[in-house]
């Protein structure tokens, strides 16, 4: 892809009849007494990147967890399409392992039970797409932050997941590693992978989003084109966090 | 102080010249606590991980106990398998004591608190970090505690080393249960004890400095095997 030229692959245009991925429906749960999710509807399209948004300890990262099945609900249910299999989820501060790079992706391909033979090609394929062939060799932990990133996102590619959660991926990057980190996720998303990204970044989500779904107050209060939300938002928590006026 | 000079250069020399007699005592030395140790390690490490990882009744009590046990008197672990395999013992049948097995199994008793509960105690921590991202990657309860004591590895190595130290220090339950037979069950510590109350002191002098050899050996090679993917742990 030249560098000058900007390919937003599934913006407006998605290639195939919206299927869905995962319906949220009516989700509750509760944390020290309150219910921080509280009948949440949320239903992801095949196709495309979602930006979640929403005030800092409005659930979002809760949510991500139950999406990928970490957390049981305490009310309401989950459903992912059949075709959806099981959703890979990335921390905002990624664990790896206490090895090399390329034995972080091997034990990664071993846990998603891919063919011991296809082992070796595979994993060249997740090193060109993080963009991290030359770093193969390298102690996972000795990285830099962006580099990190996106092995934890090659990591859960490693099982080719339909569903692929982000929780505020970039985080604490500068603006060049918030770069290579989107070009992966943007890659992958024209690969056929949903993306569902947390993110605080405005711009980003302007950037990489197809929709927006907000949240705020245990709810999705609006789920829009992105740039519908961002002209025009409709709920009145989200135009208060849009003009840095919502706190929870 | 002219005796203990003598005494010291003739240990030196039995060293240097690799006597017989001192070569026997110290290979059933290595030989007895390495047993216990490894033994220790096989029991202890999975025990260790079990605790950590699984959720079952009476985990925390388990847990408790083995911590208490860390500090058990050898004396008395001596004493009490010393019951056991007497001839009035319920082990008796097995013929073991004042043997190099039953010193094996002392030591074992010994050690395999330490190893599992210092292996546990390390799991449980890399557990609280990765326990999330493993269960996100799909990881089978197996595969999680593969990884776990894999990543653990310099803290298991470390609780090995610890148990290697109590094995090849401790006396008291070699001596009970081993009886300290010439080259049937003496060891270092054993002769050490013995040759010093009889005054014999270039022996003692002699295994004691072997004794303290390898003790400085274990802990150097605990520094040495530390894997590179720790020099940056946790660097972020
Ligand atoms: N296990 C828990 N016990 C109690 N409170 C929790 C727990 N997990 C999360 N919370 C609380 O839930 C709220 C939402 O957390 P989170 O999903 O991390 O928010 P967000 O990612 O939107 O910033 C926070 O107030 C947090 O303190
Ligand atoms: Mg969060």
């Amino acid at each position: 892809m030249p560098a000058d030229r900007r390919v937003l692959p599934f913006r407006h245009t998605p290639a195939a009849p919206a299927r869905p991925v995962a319906m949220v429906r009516a989700l509750t749960l509760r944390r020290g007494g309150r219910a921080l999710l509280d009948g949440l509807e949320l239903t992801l399209f095949t196709g495309g990147i979602t930006a979640l948004l929403g005030p800092n300890g409005a659930g979002k990262s809760l949510l991500l967890r139950a999406l990928a099945g970490l957390i049981p609900p305490d009310g309401g249910a989950i459903d992912l399409a059949p075709h959806t299999g099981a959703p890979a989820l990335v921390f905002q501060k990624p664990v790896l392992l206490h090895r090399t790079v390329r034995a972080n992706l091997a034990h990664a391909l071993r846990l998603a039970r891919v063919p011991r033979a296809a082992r070796a090609g595979r994993l060249a394929e997740l090193l060109v797409q993080a963009r991290l062939s030359a770093q193969a060799q390298a102690q996972a932990r000795a990285l830099s932050g962006g580099e990190q990133q996106r092995l934890a996102i090659a990591r859960a590619l490693a099982a080719r997941p339909r569903l692929l959660l982000l929780d505020e991926p970039t985080a604490h990057l500068d603006p060049a590693s918030t770069a290579a980190v989107e070009a992966l996720v943007r890659a992958a998303a024209h690969a056929g992978v949903k993306v569902l990204i947390v993110t605080h970044d405005r711009a980003q989500a302007a950037r990489l989003a197809d929709d927006v779904a907000f949240l705020a107050a245990g709810r999705i209060t609006e789920h829009r084109p992105a740039d519908d939300f961002f002209q025009r938002p409709e709920s009145d928590e989200a135009r208060a966090y849009l003009e840095g006026r919502l706190l929870l | 102080m002219q005796d203990f000079t003598a005494a010291f250069a003739h240990a030196v020399t039995l060293v240097a010249s690799g006597d017989r007699e001192l070569l026997q005592i110290v290979l059933l030395s290595l030989r007895v606590s390495l047993s216990a140790v490894a033994l220790a390690c096989l029991i202890g490490m999975p025990l260790g991980a079990a605790l950590a990882v699984l959720r079952f009744p009476g985990r925390r009590a388990l847990a408790l106990v083995l911590n208490a046990s860390m500090g058990l008197p050898p004396v008395v672990v001596g004493l009490l398998l010393y019951m056991a395999f007497s001839r009035a013992g319920p082990l008796s049948a097995l013929g073991l004591l004042y043997t190099p097995t039953a010193m094996i199994v002392a030591q074992t008793v010994l050690v395999t608190p330490i190893v599992a509960a210092l292996s546990r105690s390390a799991i449980a921590g890399l557990m609280d970090e990765f326990d999330e991202t493993l269960r996100a990657l799909r990881a089978s309860r197996g595969q999680r505690i593969a990884t776990l004591l894999w990543e653990a590895r310099p803290a298991l190595l470390t609780a090995a080393l610890a148990g290697m130290g109590r094995a090849f220090a401790e006396v008291g339950a070699v001596m009970i249960v081993g009886g300290n037979i010439d080259h049937v069950t003496r060891v270092m510590t054993t002769a050490i004890a013995l040759e010093t109350s009889r005054g014999e002191l270039a022996l003692a002098l002699a295994l004691g400095l072997v004794l303290v050899c390898l003790s400085l050996a274990l802990n150097a090679a605990a520094l040495g095997l530390r894997p590179r993917a720790y020099g940056v742990a946790y660097a972020r």
